[in-house]
């Protein structure tokens, strides 16, 4: 009987389906186009206060969660549409003469320091800062115009007055405060905001550049693994984030499952490392496909700063930051699919990109699969649970029900056998709320949010 | 790598000995088909990028090594060449061949039979295949060249997406490590396949104008012939403080580029540099 974590009896509190509304109005075309809506990242801010979706069509969706009244004793805070822009336009390079995609691939929060919100959201080449604030009051009653804004006229100006502010409906505004482009002659991948919370680093297929916030006409270059012939490429760079607390330490991860960890004051250039870690590969297992499903597709510190985690494509594994030659835990995600390996590669599904996280307290991690399904580990108790993300299975404040794909054999009842998972349906981003045992979930054009059910 | 429990046939025990020796073979060669399907579908997958977006790098580059790992171990084998000619001859199905691709990812203890399983392909894919195999069966002629062919196909793969137009040029002509036999190869290829002459155009198409009749292109060479190559050389602009910052008309482009601009200007500075590099051109060629 398998049981569920203890600490997680999720229920499906909020779902937002985000073909509805707003997207098609801000753009000012009727786009029939679906796939615009694909959820390509989903980040909270510091606070979890906030979340913010980034999708295929360059728009980003700011949800807040509501503040808990008293009169609902029994719910937390839902997550409601508080602010939704549009942050990348499709652009087109001259020169190569191919399109550069409007979709975001990263957002991050920057920690709040005043009563605005910023964010950075990145495309395949762009970088923009973001300032999200709030309106909730007007100023009436100036001298010179009128409320319509029209100039009054001069002569019948007798008297002078104070302007007064009034209350107004609560207006959200998106404002790009810097744009930092043209520094990536590849794709990002990833951007992560440094703990002294004035620079950033952002990193393409080959290169890793670090910024200052309030800088956008040049960054520095720390890490490039470009070689001199391009023939001789076998490996690029797939993540790379900054230590939580070190604001000189950062790691990134490469396309042939290895890590690397880097001290900016060692020299200007980062291209040695000071930390290596790889996992000796297992030559039992040894196929065609090893090298790629070995690609790291996420590295994520914990909160502690002491571990980080690596999601490849089949496994999740937890480092040791002071044990370079193997990682201290390692979690299998979908074991089953490890047969199928050729139909995957076949179909490009083998080159999906799953992230993973950390909950709050680095206890728990959490990353996605295929057929709208997502795993939790609870480190301390090794116990493991696969849920779904789908509507049809999941009615607001049930219960999720706990989910087995059935790997052989005789297939249980409530069981899904490996033939009947749709690949098309996969869980690439996930996040988790900072504090809470809240997650969001994306499921293709979908976001998904549960949380903790109080009893 | 191969599964040995393969299910053997019924034999009597006379012919017990040439039937372990014919599963032998039957399944070594089972695994070289094998492999050279998956050999195909990598190149297939090199070549057929999105034209319009750029090319996913961590992708192709993974694509790469896989099929380089397979050349090392055909090459390694001896089998590349006999392969390749055992290809075009047998009337195998490349349907067939893409089936039993499920063997290679099978593991040992595994001794069931192969399931045809339900896995959702992506529309055009199986099509695409079944083309491209035929052109690749024409196109492994010879075993130097088809090497060679090869390697040039992966490099150019994510060349021709790096490098503007006018670098590609450039650096087309100036290494030519793919020898006449190219000319052959171009004219098989357009023999071979009516159904895709776009994809495989485009990959060739750089070939094309390398190897092309020196006549008109050598005064545009000359004119070119003192131009600062650096200048097109996006990287060293791109990275910035990488080394002594030069200075150059990109330079001076990005200073002047605000700091927060609305979202329909931002798509102006690669307009802005194609004016700059044109004046500079108008400037070699006015001789000022």
């Amino acid at each position: 009987m398998f049981l569920p974590l203890p600490a997680l009896h999720f229920a499906l509190c909020e779902k937002s389906n985000r073909f509805l509304g707003n997207g098609h109005m801000l753009t000012g075309v009727i786009s029939s186009e679906p796939s615009a809506d694909i959820i390509s990242t989903v980040e909270f801010n510091c606070s979890g206060e906030l979340l913010a979706t980034g999708d295929k069509g360059g728009r980003v969706v700011i949800f807040q969660r509501e503040q808990e009244s008293k009169n609902r004793l029994l719910s937390r805070g839902e997550y409601n549409v508080y602010s939704t822009f549009q942050s990348h336009e499709p652009e087109f390079d001259y020169l190569k003469s191919l399109e550069i995609e409007e979709k975001i691939n990263k957002i991050r929060w920057l920690p709040q320091q005043n009563a605005a919100h910023f964010l950075l959201s990145a495309n395949d080449k762009t970088i923009k800062l973001w300032k999200i604030s709030e309106r909730d009051k007007r100023a009436e009653g100036y001298n010179l115009k009128d409320e319509d804004g029209r100039l009054r006229d001069q002569f019948r100006i007798t008297t002078l007055r104070v302007p007064v502010l009034m209350p107004m409906d609560l207006m959200v505004e998106a404002s790009p405060r810097r744009i930092f482009a043209n520094a990536h002659t590849y794709h990002i991948n990833s951007i992560s905001v440094n703990s002294d919370y004035e620079t950033y680093l952002s990193a393409d297929d080959l290169r890793i550049n670090l910024w200052h916030l309030e800088i956008t006409d040049r960054s520095f270059n720390i890490v490039d693994i470009k070689p001199a012939n391009m023939e001789e490429l076998t490996e690029v760079i797939t993540a790379a984030e900054c230590h939580p607390h070190q604001c000189n330490v950062f790691v990134y991860s490469s396309s042939k499952g290895t890590i690397r960890l880097c001290d900016t004051r060692a020299a200007a250039l980062c291209d040695r490392h000071s930390k290596f870690f790889e996992e000796p590969e297992d030559p039992s297992s040894r196929s065609f496909f090893s090298e790629i499903i070995s690609s790291i597709s996420d590295v994520k510190f914990s909160h502690s700063g002491r571990y980080m985690m690596t999601r490849d494509y089949l496994s999740v594994k937890v480092w040791d930051l002071n044990m370079e030659n193997r990682p201290v835990e390692t979690y299998q995600v979908h074991e089953y699919l490890r047969s199928k390996l050729c139909s995957l590669y076949e179909n490009d599904c083998i080159f999906d990109k799953f992230e993973c996280c950390w909950n709050g307290s680095d206890s728990a991690i959490m990353t996605g699969s295929y057929n709208n399904f997502f795993r939790m580990f609870d480190r301390n108790t090794r116990r493991d649970i696969t849920l779904e993300a789908s509507r049809e299975n999941s009615k607001p404040r049930a219960m999720l029900k706990p989910r087995k794909v059935c790997t052989g054999g005789k297939r249980k009842k409530d069981e899904i056998s490996v033939d009947s998972l749709d690949f098309n349906k996969k869980i690439l981003h996930t996040a988790w709320h900072p504090k809470e045992n809240v997650i969001a979930v994306a499921a293709t054009n979908n976001l998904y949010i549960f949380q903790d059910k109080i009893n | 790598m191969f599964s040995k429990g393969t299910k053997r046939k019924f034999s009597d025990g006379g012919e017990a000995i040439s039937d372990e020796s014919l599963l032998g073979a039957r399944v070594a060669s089972s695994y070289s088909l094998q492999r050279q399907s998956l050999l195909d579908m990598s190149l297939i997958k090199l070549q057929l990028c999105h034209m319009l977006v750029e090319p996913n790098l961590c992708r192709s580059v993974l694509i790469a090594n896989t099929v380089r790992q397979i050349q090392e171990e055909m090459t390694h084998d001896g089998s590349w060449h006999m392969v390749t000619e055992a290809f075009c001859s047998a009337g195998q199905s490349p349907s067939e061949r893409l089936v039993a691709t499920e063997v290679l990812c099978r593991s040992r203890e595994q001794d069931a039979e192969p399931k045809l399983f339900s896995v959702i392909s992506y529309e055009g894919c199986r099509e695409e295949e079944v083309v491209a195999d035929e052109t690749l069966c024409s196109v492994s002629v010879s075993n130097t060249v088809s090497n060679v062919c090869l390697a040039g196909r992966m490099g150019q793969c994510w060349e021709k997406s790096e490098l503007s137009g006018v670098e590609r040029d450039e650096e087309v002509l100036e290494d030519s490590r793919l020898g006449s036999g190219e000319d052959e190869e171009i004219a098989t290829e357009d023999g071979a396949s009516t159904e895709s002459p776009k994809t495989i155009g485009q990959v060739f198409g750089t070939f094309e104008i390398k190897n092309g009749s020196p006549g008109p292109d050598s005064a545009l060479e000359e004119l070119f012939s003192d131009v600062d190559t650096s200048y097109y050389d996006l990287d060293t602009m791109l990275t910035g403080m990488q080394s002594a910052p030069k200075m150059g008309p990109y330079d001076l482009l990005d200073s002047l580029a605000p700091s927060h601009s609305s979202p329909s200007i931002v798509s102006t500075p690669n307009c802005r540099s194609d004016l700059n590099e044109l004046d500079h051109i108008m400037e070699i060629i006015v001789g000022s």
